[in-house]
């Protein structure tokens, strides 16, 4: 189609010759942005407008779409078979207090709570767990969030790559029974973390999906949890998915922040994240090939 | 003192304990105020406190602070810099006379610049509310808000875009690679504007020497921005990084602004700076704000505020600082501020409206998430309103997918589009850059040239072809 084009000095031409393609779009090796889509007159070519509503369905079925919490529970189970360094006990399930998807997307409070018969729940696990344990290191909360692709396709693999590291680390660290939460918030890590009486809590949640990125999953770490701490409390590391932040580097800037929120005693704004300093400091690129190639003439 | 609002109608009669509520309870309905909890309790009760506010004296909100003026600096700046005598020719008219004025052959451009500094956000706020969309759209196409650094933005019949080359990890050529994009669509004359992924100084300053470069290498008629924190741009300037526009994120109270990290003497001190670094060419407007109703509530700083009035306060934060550019970011904020297409419209109209009728240079970044009601559809309806109403620019990004701040605003395209429908020109030194680079070979009717410009081909024939969607190339 490309090939059969005659650039027009005017663009204005007798006769109809299709859609006119952008020759740069092969800097698409630089960025997943959307360049170079070509035009019919100044408008988006058919096959282009098509594929941005396939990525618009995906990413609103990504936040509508139940999360399926029986697969979950069950790949929990396996990997808790596999390996030491997890919690043994089933996964718990609770719910926030936002009943469905409608109020959770409009009463962000709710979704930062735990129902009642959760809570109950909860302490119930707690009382059990202290009578032969001290306090849990770390809780784990794996909460659907915005973005239900995010968890099915994201949060196995990353407790499978975190379990891995603790038992190649030795690690000593306990972990509470892994949580399930549904129509969760981030801060609804706080009520669970509180109650399961756990140092800190690690919450594992669907991002709000992008466009280009439905399945991105977010990780945030809190030190000390009771409800109604402020984000400034919290480190995240963001964009956790297969073609974005790999997992295992994941688990990296995890454990260097947990690292640093147990030598602190405190995590959030008072860690500052240094895992990266190199790239930002060392990075050879500082110009582009808009400027090292490029001329005014 | 709050005074008790009440107004009567047959045997009944409705009470609002302080013009505060009076205006929470008239504004249409939307999401945010609802979370808030000071939304109308029942439809009928939202259209008595419309006919309630629309009997109040605009004198009034000179003597009602909503907010207390010891309590907060943007109350102090709204009173201290009320001008008594542009005031006059709308002193004696009540909220509601307010709109008819407005409405009126009489309130001409000229007349609505001559009573702009008596007009208190409080005010704008509660004339839109009794405003419909179209309201909104007549009078803010009739206010004219001119600014300019390298270009002149705001004019008779023009939109402008910001071009907004965001990157998930702020890699160079992938920037670069967005921008070129977007110079070859036509885009760039608001700003070349990017939202850092990695936030600090080190990162902004080689962004910003990043489009420096290409603004004087391709002598371009722009200025570029980095949306960091004003206090890293000032570090920047101080390094000695070439910093054209000073930006922030800006709310309508005190406290918000408190909880971005920023006091009104932060901005002063800002603005100073980068006036001294006498950059602009046609104008010195050195600041550029973003805003966006729900950040009031969303900081917990709203004193009971609906999210539309504390959306005007901010204005008044802006126009102090003769900013070039401000950007309501609409529908970024997500479903528990703005619930749908519907609210995101009507929110979009409000906020331009009251941008333009306090001086403000208002732009709109026409946007939604995608968790949120809304589609494409409900974008192109908002981007021709805007057009219509006159707004000052608009964002541009590829195929409206903004990959770094993970929602979708308005493409190159878009923006084409709507300058074609409605007759709109760029800014008129980038539209004579455009022709001068054989982008356009028409550019008040946005007619681009099929060929690559010569320009740029350069750059592109020297990099490696990657194999996959090449087309053949074409030499202009």
């Amino acid at each position: 189609m490309a090939d059969d084009i005659n650039p027009s000095d005017t663009g204005s031409v007798s006769e109809w010759q299709g859609v006119v393609d952008n020759p740069w779009r092969r800097l698409r090796q630089f960025t997943d942005a959307r360049i170079g889509l070509g035009r019919s007159g100044v408008s988006l070519p058919t096959k282009e407008l098509l594929e941005f509503q396939l990525a618009h369905a995906q990413a609103r079925d990504a936040v509508h779409m139940p999360l399926d919490f029986e697969a979950l529970k069950d790949g929990l189970e396996t990997l808790a078979q596999q390996y030491s360094t997890l919690n043994p006990a089933r996964p718990i399930k609770v719910q926030s207090q936002a009943d469905d998807r409608m109020v959770y997307l409009q009463r962000p409070d709710l979704g930062r709570r735990v129902s009642d018969a959760s809570r109950d729940m909860l302490l119930q696990q707690a009382e059990d767990s202290s009578v032969s344990e001290q306090a849990f290191d770390l809780a784990i909360v794996i909460g659907d969030g915005l973005s239900a692709t995010a968890i099915s396709e994201n949060a196995l693999i990353f407790i499978d790559a975190l379990a891995k590291t603790l038992a190649q680390e030795n690690s000593s660290l306990s972990l509470a029974p892994i949580v399930m939460a549904e129509q969760a918030r981030v801060a609804l890590g706080d009520d669970i973390g509180e109650l399961l009486n756990a140092r800190a809590v690690l919450v594992l949640i669907g991002e709000r999906p992008g466009l280009s990125s439905p399945d991105s999953l977010g990780l945030y770490l809190t030190w000390a949890p009771r409800r109604g701490l402020t984000d400034e409390k919290r480190n995240c590391i963001s964009n956790v998915r297969k073609a974005g932040l790999s997992h295992t580097e994941a688990v990296r800037k995890l454990l260097y922040l947990f690292n640093e929120a147990c030598r602190l005693q405190s995590s959030g704004v008072a860690i500052k994240d240094r895992s990266d300093d190199d790239v930002i400091e060392n990075s050879s690129q500082q110009s582009s090939f808009l400027i090292n190639a490029g001329s005014a003439s | 003192m709050s005074n008790m609002y009440r107004y009567t109608m047959g045997t009944n009669t409705w009470e609002f304990s302080s013009l505060k509520e009076l205006m929470a309870r008239a504004t249409p309905a939307r999401s945010g105020d609802r979370l808030a909890g000071v939304i109308a309790r029942s439809a009928e009760e939202r259209a008595i406190a419309q006919m309630c506010l629309a009997d109040v004296p605009l004198k009034d909100f000179l003597n009602e602070a909503l907010i207390p003026y010891e309590e907060d600096e943007v109350t102090r700046l709204i009173m201290d810099d009320h001008d008594a005598a542009a005031f006059a020719p709308i002193s004696h008219l009540t909220v509601g006379d307010f709109r008819n004025w407005l409405l009126s052959d009489y309130a001409d451009s000229d007349m609505l610049t001559q009573v702009r500094a008596g007009i208190t956000p409080e005010m704008a706020a509660a004339v839109s509310k009794i405003m419909r969309n179209q309201d909104l759209i007549l009078v803010a196409q009739k206010c004219r808000v001119v600014t300019a650094f390298r270009s002149t933005i705001g004019l008779e019949k023009r939109l402008s875009t910001r071009l907004q080359p965001n990157h998930p990890t702020d890699d160079m050529n992938g920037i670069a690679a967005s921008i070129l994009d977007g110079l070859l669509y036509g885009s760039g004359d608001a700003v070349l504007g990017i939202n850092p992924a990695t936030d600090n100084v080190a990162q902004s300053t080689r962004l910003m020497k990043l489009m420096d470069e290409v603004i004087s290498t391709y002598e371009i008629p722009t200025q570029s921005c980095v949306l960091t924190h004003v206090t890293n741009t000032m570090e920047c300037i101080e390094n000695g990084a070439p910093v054209d526009l000073v930006f922030q994120s800006i709310g309508g109270t005190e406290a918000t602004n408190s909880s971005f990290g920023f006091g009104l003497n932060t901005l002063a001190e800002a603005q100073q700076m980068a006036l001294e670094l006498q950059r602009g060419t046609v104008g010195n407007n050195v600041m550029y704000f973003e805003t966006g109703q729900g950040s009031a509530l969303s900081a917990n700083a709203h004193h009971g505020l609906d999210q539309q009035t504390c959306e005007a306060r901010a204005y008044a934060v802006a126009r102090k600082f003769d900013p070039l550019l401000v950007n309501t970011v609409v529908g970024f904020i997500g479903p528990e501020y703005l619930f749908d297409g519907k609210e995101i419209i009507r929110a979009g109209l409000e906020d331009h409206f009251c941008g333009k009728l306090l001086g403000v240079p208002m732009g709109c970044d026409v946007c939604y998430t995608n968790h949120a009601e809304a589609d494409q559809n409900d974008m192109d309806n908002l981007l021709t309103l805007l057009g219509a109403a006159g707004c000052s620019f608009v964002m541009g990004i590829p195929g409206s997918d903004d990959i770094m701040l993970n929602y979708q605003t308005t493409s190159f395209h878009d923006a084409l589009y709507a300058r074609r429908v409605l007759g709109l020109g760029a800014a008129p030194e980038f539209e004579a850059w455009l022709e001068k680079m054989q982008i356009m070979s028409d550019a008040a009717h946005a007619q681009l040239i099929d060929a690559l410009p010569p320009a740029f081909t350069q750059s592109l024939q020297s990099l490696p072809d990657d194999g996959g969607h090449s087309t053949e190339k074409k030499h202009g």
